[in-house]
């Protein structure tokens, strides 16, 4: 089954934080290596800040179009990977094991298929 | 003769069910994780059974047939569900590990436990898997289970939909965990049976048969966890509180039908059977060398039917149990029974001092047993107007009617006895 991990942080802090870059890259870096080693990745990005998000929904067929991410929340998202393993404890596994799953969260979701 | 037949069938087909039901859904639903469609393939067959079995016997084999005829509408309504390439693939290959599954039979494999710890998934919402549990191992509608979780057949419905629907598209897996994440998965498993046995058995006056039966499906899954997994000592320390909280089903109630609390009860009101069973799972269960929590509350019940012999429970033994226990929990009833065991080893202004440190928990303004302790240890210490107030708050929170009476009883020989 394939699976997207939502990577979910307290943005404000991520940026204030001058060392976290330097802390978290290599990090990611094995993160993103192991699940290469493990086959089990089908992508995944990290995103620009919030602050680069327009939200967009057409009503009546007029877009309407706004500044900024759709949900204003304590922690935002701040890039995803989708992977492509058996089943949810499967999926849990590698969330847990996500840098950012220690001061932020990640969710779970399955992707939906036809 | 057909009326005969017919009754031949039908008892053939519930004790099938009674059995067999849970390893029917387990099978059925493993491959696919689709519990919901399981079930209606499973309830399918079961309506067939009762039309073909009057006419050409029971079948030697009743749950291979019962096996057989719901994985062909469980083929057949995916059949109709699904189409394009995709699907047929996915049904070739479902037909076929059914068929292979099926050489096996009249020994269908036994995937209760793994069905088990799917109900119980953390995914799943807590209050749901006992439910969960109950519907699909032993199969009971949700009406049933509604009425005796206090809430409507609509909103159980809509819940365990829900809860299954999850299973199946977040892709739940139906597995045993691995050794190391077995303790803790198992714990959820018996969270789930017990507070199916404590629904049930939470109904002191035993006159809502419904509940009653609740608290025995309770054991019948503790014995069948036991069973799966006999190395388990928490699964068996489980079997053992529940037996012997069961012992003193009958005994809660006196001949007028009015609340018997335990330091009241006739211990030859208690059942001997069940109370040696219990005696000897836990000792099976102690000699594992692994303590936990249910074993520490079957010890705790243990050290309570010593009164059978010496006529007084083993407090300084229960005391030391609830001080184990709370340090593996901070469960404030825990804390409570700390409390009252202390009243008795220690005296009673030693156990009013340790309830007193749980007053500013917020989770005990509305729980019953709280004030009613208070109420006891304070009327002990002599607190008549303290004790009057303690007394009021736990009648105000009681809803059943019994312990109510119970509880305005013992307020009103509290100010009978004070001069005032």
């Amino acid at each position: 089954m394939k699976y997207m991990l939502l990577i979910y942080a307290d943005e404000a802090k991520v940026l204030n934080d001058k060392t976290r870059e330097q802390r978290v890259s290599p990090a990611y870096a094995a993160y993103m290596e192991a699940m290469q080693k493990a086959g089990v990745i089908v992508g995944g990005d990290r995103l620009q800040p919030t602050a680069s998000a327009t939200t967009v929904r057409a009503r009546n067929g007029k877009p309407q179009v706004l500044d900024g991410p759709y949900a204003e929340t304590k922690e935002q998202l701040g890039g995803f990977f989708i992977i492509d393993v058996p089943d949810l404890d499967a999926a849990i596994s590698w969330a847990a094991r996500c840098p950012t799953a220690s001061d932020g969260t990640i969710e779970v979701r399955p992707v939906w298929t036809v | 003769m057909p009326r005969e037949n017919d009754q031949v069938a039908r008892e053939a087909a519930e004790a099938v069910a009674r059995r067999s039901y849970g390893k029917l859904v387990a099978f059925l639903a493993a491959r696919t994780r689709d519990v919901a469609a399981a079930e209606d393939a499973l309830s399918d067959a079961f309506a067939a059974a009762l039309v073909d079995w009057p006419a050409s016997g029971v079948p030697d084999s009743p749950e291979a047939w019962l096996m057989t005829v719901a994985r062909r509408k469980l083929i057949d309504a995916a059949r109709r569900r699904k189409s394009g390439e995709g699907a047929v693939d996915h049904l070739r290959l479902m037909a076929d590990e059914l068929e292979a599954a099926a050489a096996n039979v009249p020994q269908v494999p036994d995937e209760r436990l793994a069905l088990m710890f799917a109900c119980t998934h953390p995914a799943i919402d807590r209050g749901i898997r006992a439910p969960l549990m109950l519907q699909t191992i032993l199969g009971f509608d949700a009406a049933t289970i509604a009425s005796s979780f206090l809430v409507s057949p609509a909103t159980m419905g809509k819940r365990l939909t829900r809860a299954k629907t999850k299973i199946r598209e977040a892709g739940i897996p139906f597995r045993v965990p691995e050794r190391a994440d077995l303790r803790e998965r198992l714990d959820a498993v018996l969270e789930a049976i017990y507070a199916a046995f404590a629904e049930g058995w939470s109904d002191p006056a035993g006159t809502e048969v419904r509940r009653r039966n609740l608290a025995e499906e309770g054991i019948w899954l503790g014995r069948l966890v036991a069973s799966l997994l006999p190395d388990e000592p928490e699964a068996i320390g489980l079997l053992a509180l529940m037996l012997h909280a069961e012992a003193r089903r009958g005994a809660r109630r006196n001949a007028r039908g009015e609340y018997v609390p335990l330091a009241e009860q006739d211990p030859r009101a208690w059942d001997p059977q069940l109370i040696e069973e219990a005696e000897a799972l836990l000792l099976r269960a102690s000699a594992m060398g692994s303590i936990g929590r249910y074993q520490l509350e079957a010890a705790v019940q243990s050290a309570h039917v010593v009164r059978r012999r010496s006529g007084s429970a083993d407090w300084a033994a229960i005391e030391r149990l609830y001080d184990a226990l709370s340090t593996i929990t901070d469960s404030p009833v825990v804390a409570i029974n700390r409390a009252i065991a202390v009243a008795e080893t220690r005296g009673a202004a030693a156990g009013l001092a340790a309830l007193d440190v749980l007053r500013d928990d917020a989770r005990l303004a509305d729980y019953q047993p709280f004030w009613a302790a208070r109420a006891g240890l304070l009327a002990r210490t002599g607190d008549v107007d303290a004790a009057d107030q303690a007394y009021q708050r736990a009648i105000g929170l009681e809803s059943d009617r019994a312990v109510r009476r119970f509880l305005r009883q013992r307020r009103a020989e509290l100010r009978a006895a004070s001069p005032a």
